[in-house]
């Protein structure tokens, strides 16, 4: 079926100087290969079934990914005889969903208001991945991310009230207010990062991955079977890092799960513009893992996805690259006007919040009442309310703190003129040392 | 034949008679050693103390010229330790904390089968496994990230760069993780990754392959440099650098694996810190490191010959700089001459230039001279290499005008 790129593959011209002799890319220019709902549903397809996810196998391993393909094959996710989740689950999904809306919702309020500076990205619209996928995870599990992390750090389980602090500056946050929006790190709940420059993190998770498999195999800790999300964006797949991790992930084996959030944009460069070859989860295969497309705005399918692979890692079977087609209804940032995006494409998007899908399915289902839904929205009403208090009410950080953690063993700083560490000298504790 | 070492307990004058020819001299130990001390980091060692001074051919069998062994404990009996190379020192240093710490893993290109392309690994991917010294592809940022994670999450790995230069490639995951990311977690999380591999400008290797990164990497916070230079000092820096909590980038030099010493036998640790005094004097303190070691000690007999009595210290640690070490030094003898093989611009000669200006000021009896490499890209033409680095007889003559 061959589809018009009109709706959203060619960028609008922007009435900005800058921009008035890009030309328009014309319809004839785009014609891919294999079903356009990958772009996100045109109104073609609006009416047809679209398969819950699509996958591509490497040839050496179509026997072990059986499990997988066994959902590929067609069966649908709403079958009324059998149900994707149970209430709890339901609730769970929609509460951290709501989490994370309210909360990005509240940043931006608090950002407004002179409280949070800097770079602020923010995840409305995308929460279905970081639920889908982070809810399934268990403590020791570890997630890597990006820039735009408060979700996932909530998701895994880090308090609102540290990491609203973290984005308020103060001593209480997450990250003692020295990492801020883009570097939400958790020891407790292994969150390692945020990441300020895109890819950067995908070696680290890969690193993060390398001592499950170093356990098991050279410390003999048979039980030794963590697993780690390395989440990035579309912009992230056409860098080096992502390939060589890819690579290293598949060579070893490593229990890693790269999950590409989609969502078409990086700042205002269009994927489409800055991508050969746009599907991603077709690369997997190149570097022999499995390569999975899933509707990121739906988050019962995530999840399906998302329990495969993660059990797949966890057996020991490998890496998997996951590409949720997903959407941003914020800018880039809280810096970005968001002109170049076409409010045709945005609206098409918010038709499939997924907040909105998960209801309208608790409720076809029966599986939770409005009156349910209602009360939890106003818990993290309340939760919010909270964390946003009582990051108002954590201190700055002090002097002192300044050069606490640079190093791990402060003996770091060397040795000064006096013959003493230089961290022994007590106007290091005091911060006023000229180091 | 062993090179220095801090002593410990109470402070004993310096001897002020120092000649070439003594063969007892005594340096005062530190009192701010308990820190280290407290942490079972240094050993004492004596030595035989023999001074011997061959001419230092920059090739194989170089015999160190000497430093000076310290009075420790008489109650310590030597023993009479074990010849090697330098590379060996470094894979007895890695071997034995391999031994030690089942946690402690080796990540590179060609560390495994191969051996490591300085024979540094050799040997250990059979004793050890190949999951335990891995070899990578060749995708230096990735491994280097990837070291950097699994230091994060409780390994203790070391990534050997097979060149130096490489790391060129690794400058993102190295400034902005390795470096930064104790901080911006808050403390949360420590690196405890070892970076080593073998730099500078060796025989006609080309531009790339000759290249000096302690300048590239001296500004980014939150990481300690070290440099070795001898096999005693390799094997202490090893340990020490994988021992420490920190992020420690441990430089190399192409021209220097193969020299050998007699190392002890027992074990010992160095202090990543610590600068070392290789031949204490009177009348001008020269500050070098690795390579030009060598030829600052070459240098050195030259000016003996000429009457002249300079103060050799290696600094080792090139980021923190021992500024007691060196403070003493030049309170001592008012002079500084630096000898690196680093770029004239923004090298590690400028920021000690910069900090022995601004901490010893009054102390200076002239102005600070540093001798570094030309700011070209290493020719590869010999005749072109040699005028690029230090050779001795700028050394001496520097001294010269200085002393006057």
């Amino acid at each position: 079926m061959s589809f018009s790129a009109t709706n959203f593959a060619q960028p609008r011209p922007v009435p900005v100087e800058v921009r008035s002799n890009e030309k328009p890319l014309s319809s004839d220019s785009f014609r891919f290969r294999g079903p356009p709902s990958f772009l996100g549903s045109p109104h073609s397809l609006r009416f047809n079934p679209i398969p819950p996810f699509k996958l591509a196998i490497p040839h050496s391993q179509r026997s072990n990914a059986s499990a997988v393909t066994h959902i590929a094959n067609g069966k649908m996710v709403k079958s009324s005889a059998n149900l994707l989740i149970t209430k709890e689950e339901g609730l769970e999904l929609y509460e951290d969903m709501i989490l994370g809306r309210y909360f990005e919702d509240m940043c931006a309020q608090m950002y407004y208001r002179g409280k949070m500076f800097g770079f602020v990205h923010l995840y409305n619209g995308q929460e279905a991945v970081s639920t889908g996928f982070i809810k399934l995870l268990k403590k020791e599990d570890t997630v890597v991310s990006t820039y735009r992390d408060h979700v996932h750090a909530l998701s895994k389980g880090v308090s609102a009230r540290a990491v609203m602090s973290e984005l308020f500056g103060k001593a209480t946050g997450c990250c003692r207010g020295q990492g801020g929006s883009m570097h939400m790190f958790s020891k407790e709940h292994n969150v390692i990062g945020g990441f300020a420059f895109i890819g950067e993190g995908i070696p680290v998770a890969t690193g993060a991955a390398f001592p499950s498999k170093y356990r098991r195999e050279v410390l003999k800790e048979a039980g030794a079977d963590q697993v780690t999300l390395a989440f990035f964006g579309d912009g992230t797949c056409n860098n080096g890092q992502f390939y060589e991790c890819l690579n290293m992930a598949a060579l070893w084996k490593l229990p890693i799960i790269f999950v590409v959030e989609n969502n078409l944009w990086a700042i205002g460069m269009s994927h489409l513009r800055a991508t050969s070859d746009p599907e991603i989860w077709k690369k997997g295969p190149a570097f022999g893992m499995p390569g999975v497309h899933v509707d990121g705005m739906d988050v019962l399918k995530v999840r399906e996805v998302a329990k495969e692979v993660i059990e797949r890692a966890r057996r020991g079977d490998g890496p998997t690259l996951v590409e949720c087609e997903t959407y941003r209804f914020r800018g880039h940032s809280l810096a970005d006007p968001d002109e170049l995006r076409d409010p045709a494409e945005k609206a098409r998007y918010a038709a499939r919040d997924p907040i909105s899908a998960l209801k309208k399915y608790l409720f076809e289902n029966k599986l939770a009442s409005e009156q349910e839904l209602k009360s939890i929205d106003k818990k993290i009403d309340e939760v919010l309310d909270d964390a946003v208090e009582y990051s108002d009410e954590s201190p700055l950080p002090r002097r002192s703190q300044l050069l606490e953690n640079v190093f791990a063993d402060p003996k770091g700083f060397g040795i000064g003129p006096d013959g003493k560490y230089r961290c022994e000298d007590p106007k290091f504790t005091q911060g006023t040392a000229h180091v | 034949m062993a090179t220095l070492f801090q002593g410990v307990g109470a402070v004993t004058p310096f001897s002020a008679s120092t000649s070439l020819h003594s063969n007892k001299l005594h340096l005062p130990p530190r009192k701010s050693l308990s820190l280290s001390e407290s942490r079972g980091a240094i050993f004492v060692h004596r030595s035989d103390a023999r001074l011997n001074l061959k001419p230092a051919t920059p090739k194989q069998d170089l015999l160190i010229p000497n430093a000076i062994a310290t009075k420790g404990d008489t109650s310590t009996p030597t023993k009479s330790g074990h010849e090697l190379l330098l590379f060996e020192a470094l894979r007895e240093g890695l071997e034995e904390e391999m031994e030690r710490d089942p946690r402690v893993c080796v990540m590179g290109e060609d560390v495994g089968h191969y051996g490591g392309s300085y024979k540094v690994t050799k040997g250990l991917a059979e004793k050890y496994g190949d999951l335990r010294v891995l070899d990578t592809p060749i995708a230096e940022n990735s491994f280097t990230g990837m070291g950097i994670g699994a230091a994060m999450t409780g390994l203790r790995p070391i990534v050997e760069g097979m060149n130096m230069g490489f790391l060129l490639l690794a400058f993102n995951q190295i400034s902005n993780n390795c470096g930064m990311l104790h901080y911006t977690s808050g403390g949360q999380f420590t690196i405890p990754i070892v970076i080593r591999g073998p730099g500078g400008v060796g025989r006609q290797l080309g531009a790339e392959h000759s290249q000096r990164l302690e300048s590239y990497f001296q500004s980014i916070p939150g990481i300690q440099m070290v440099a070795c230079s001898t096999p005693y000092n390799a094997k202490g820096l090893m340990k020490a650098a994988i021992r420490s909590e920190n992020p420690v980038i441990l430089f190399e030099h192409v021209l220097l694996y193969n020299l050998k010493e007699r190392i002890p036998d027992e074990e010992y640790v160095l202090s990543l810190e610590e600068a070392e005094m290789v031949r204490p004097g009177e009348h001008v303190t020269i500050l070098t490191y690795s390579r030009m070691r060598y030829h600052v000690m070459q240098a050195a007999k030259t000016l003996v010959n000429k009457g002249y009595d300079p103060e050799v210290i290696d600094i080792r640690s090139l980021k923190p700089f021992d500024l007691y070490t060196i403070g003493r030094s030049v309170k001592k003898t008012h002079r500084v001459l630096i000898v690196e093989e680093c770029m004239r611009t923004g090298g590690i000669g400028a920021s000690l230039t910069a900090a022995i200006t601004e901490n010893f000021h009054d102390y200076l009896d002239a102005p600070i001279v540093c001798l570094s490499s030309q700011d070209v890209p290493t020719p590869y033409a010999g005749t072109l290499e040699e005028w690029t680095v230090v050779q001795p007889a700028q050394i001496v003559t520097a001294v010269e005008q200085l002393c006057q």
